[in-house]
């Protein structure tokens, strides 16, 4: 299993995001700092959002609400920390934590009612809910409606990291992608991960040896919305500015998009859809305003030739090279 | 140990179930027969609670089952077997085994731990694997498995959730002459050690392990009687068996 092609891959693409800063600082072009910082926010959304799509076969269509929520948390913190000087509420740490305590709530609320329906009206539902969110963000005056808030300041991490510096958010940002990561890898391969993967495969065989299958569904839809809404917080962060947008339909669409892009269900597809996601629209658009013409195609031929998308192009790789270095040593004997 | 009372099922204006009340002894093998669509699949999965009864109770173990989800009649110790195979296809064969041995230890909010490095599922599941003679394709993915093992892999998962009584439905459905035969040896292996409910249209599968026989004509028990009798039941043979199977 080591050292085959694909984990090479795989490794050099983790090993690069690590040292985006360092590059970006040495050509001295900072945007490429922060087009990759967006890009690992989005990988955190689509590692959160494949728990529960790729392994529990959930297709959620609202998942982007946890992204608002962690943001607008941000916004309306930093908003009173700034404007009625409540210092507290613009600690980075009561923000993470409230994003944790909001998007669980939700959550619960969301996956309590969708989790008891299927196939298309699950869709529907979570789709649902989730322009309730975005339309309540629109109706709030207070905190700009339609416009947004701008950030003036950032999460204050008391000093111990100060997120005005764009290289420390970035490696705030890879710090929770790996976090988020190992813990996908956890959770997935245990009785709770193999219980969730049963519901996917086989939902009325789990019922009927013996699994109560719903409360397992909406305990992995939480875990999924309290990662993403950390996600929240940092794409604020990331942004300097929240508006309703972030939570817009379009948004879970991409989510979903760059899971399918980058391989649904394994552990680091989502993070390779979401770089390949990005990078393609960084390129695209600046060939042509209309770059999702160029870009709706290469998803159909994904969809269509590579069911398993970048990773699974990475398995069928891996097999040739096994093969090849099979015939080799045989040759060579 | 099963006691159905007065069960009604309808489909529309079909009647499945027509007023079916039986018993099930602890440790025999009681075998349902009857034409196609005489109601016996639907009678399984209405003792298992996948189909609700519109009336009638459902007594197991002493215990008023009749209302309770699937899955806690599970945890009681009813177990099934599916007509058309019904397992986990993307995993392996093994994994299949060690998610029901999962279901019946304990809850599942275990997040760290590998499971499948757990020895508290992966041993026992093994175990299963070779009641049925499929120890040798444990690691294989179930969906890549024959027809024949996909119907002892049915009867492994059913095993490992640790059942008080099997319910199956056409274990042998589809399966060659060499298959069949194992799944009967597979069978009487588990005669008396657990009670069972079954299902088969092989005549001489039913006449061989039944301890009783009832059999069923458009949801309406007929008779019930040990096999011998029921054999040189006039009505029966009327009814059903005058098909020329009962020669055999």
């Amino acid at each position: 299993m080591r050292n085959t092609p694909r984990i090479k891959i795989i490794t050099l693409l983790m090993l690069s995001l690590g040292a985006i800063p360092l590059i970006a600082d040495s050509i001295d072009e900072p945007f490429y700092t922060v087009l990759f910082s967006r890009m690992l926010i989005l990988s955190i959304g689509a590692v959160s959002l494949n728990l529960i799509l790729g392994f529990g076969g959930m297709v959620s269509f609202g998942h982007a609400v946890y992204l608002g929520i962690g943001s607008y948390v941000v916004g309306i913190g930093t908003f009173h920390a700034f404007e009625d000087g409540v210092e507290w509420m613009g600690n980075g740490f009561i923000h993470i934590l409230v994003a944790i305590a909001v998007s669980a709530l939700a959550g619960l609320i969301i996956g309590a009612i969708s989790l008891r329906t299927h196939g298309v009206y699950f869709i529907m539902i979570t789709l649902a809910f989730a322009q309730m969110f975005y339309f309540i963000a629109v109706g709030t005056e207070k905190y700009g409606g339609d416009d947004g808030l701008s950030l003036y300041m950032r999460s204050d991490f008391a000093g111990l990291l100060d997120l005005s510096n764009d290289n420390s958010l970035y490696y705030l940002n890879f710090a929770f992608l790996l976090a988020s990561l190992y813990l996908s890898h956890r959770l997935t391969n245990s009785r709770f991960g193999m219980a969730i993967r049963g519901t996917k495969s086989n939902e009325e065989r789990m019922k009927s040896i013996g699994f109560p299958v719903f409360r397992y569904r909406l305990v992995a839809f939480v875990i999924a919305g309290i990662i993403c809404g950390i996600a929240g917080v940092l794409s604020a962060n990331q942004t300097d500015f929240v508006n309703p947008s972030v939570m817009h339909w379009t948004r879970s669409g991409d989510l979903i998009i760059m899971i399918v892009l980058g391989g649904i269900g394994t552990l680091f597809g989502p993070v390779i859809g979401a770089v390949a996601f990005l990078l393609l629209e960084e390129l695209l658009s600046g060939i042509t305003e209309y770059w999702q013409l160029i870009f709706g195609p290469m998803l159909l031929l994904i969809v269509i030739f590579a069911r398993g998308g970048i990773d699974g192009m990475l398995v069928a790789l891996d097999r040739w090279w096994l093969r090849y270095s099979v015939k080799k040593n045989v040759e060579d004997n | 140990m099963l006691k159905v009372n007065s069960l009604v099922k309808s489909f529309g204006g079909l009647l499945a179930t027509d007023n079916l009340s039986f018993e099930v002894e602890e440790g025999e093998i009681h075998a349902f027969i009857g034409p196609n669509g005489a109601g016996k699949t639907t009678l399984i999965s209405q003792i298992t609670g996948e189909i609700k009864p519109d009336s009638g109770t459902i007594e197991f173990d002493g215990k008023d089952i009749s209302r309770i989800p699937v899955h806690l009649r599970s945890a009681y110790g009813l177990a099934r077997s599916f007509q058309i195979t019904n397992i986990f296809h993307d995993m392996s064969t093994w994994d299949n085994v060690a998610l029901s041995v999962q279901a019946q230890s304990g809850h599942s909010f275990h997040f760290w731990k590998d499971a499948r490095k757990d020895s508290i599922l992966r041993e026992p599941a093994l175990v299963f694997l070779e009641q049925v003679g499929l120890e040798e394709r444990a690691d294989i993915l179930a969906g890549q498995l024959s027809h024949g093992e996909h119907r002892q892999l049915e009867i492994a998962m059913a095993l490992a959730t640790r059942p008080k009584m099997l319910l199956l439905d056409e274990p042998m459905a589809g399966m060659g002459l060499e298959e069949s035969k194992a799944m009967i040896e597979i069978l009487q292996g588990l005669k008396r050690k657990l009670t069972i409910l079954l299902i088969e249209h092989d005549m001489d599968v039913v006449f061989k392990l039944a301890d009783k026989i009832t059999v069923l004509v458009y949801g309406r028990g007929i008779a019930t009687d040990a096999p011998e009798a029921i054999r040189n039941n006039p009505e029966v043979q009327a009814a059903y068996l005058g098909e020329g199977v009962v020669s055999a």
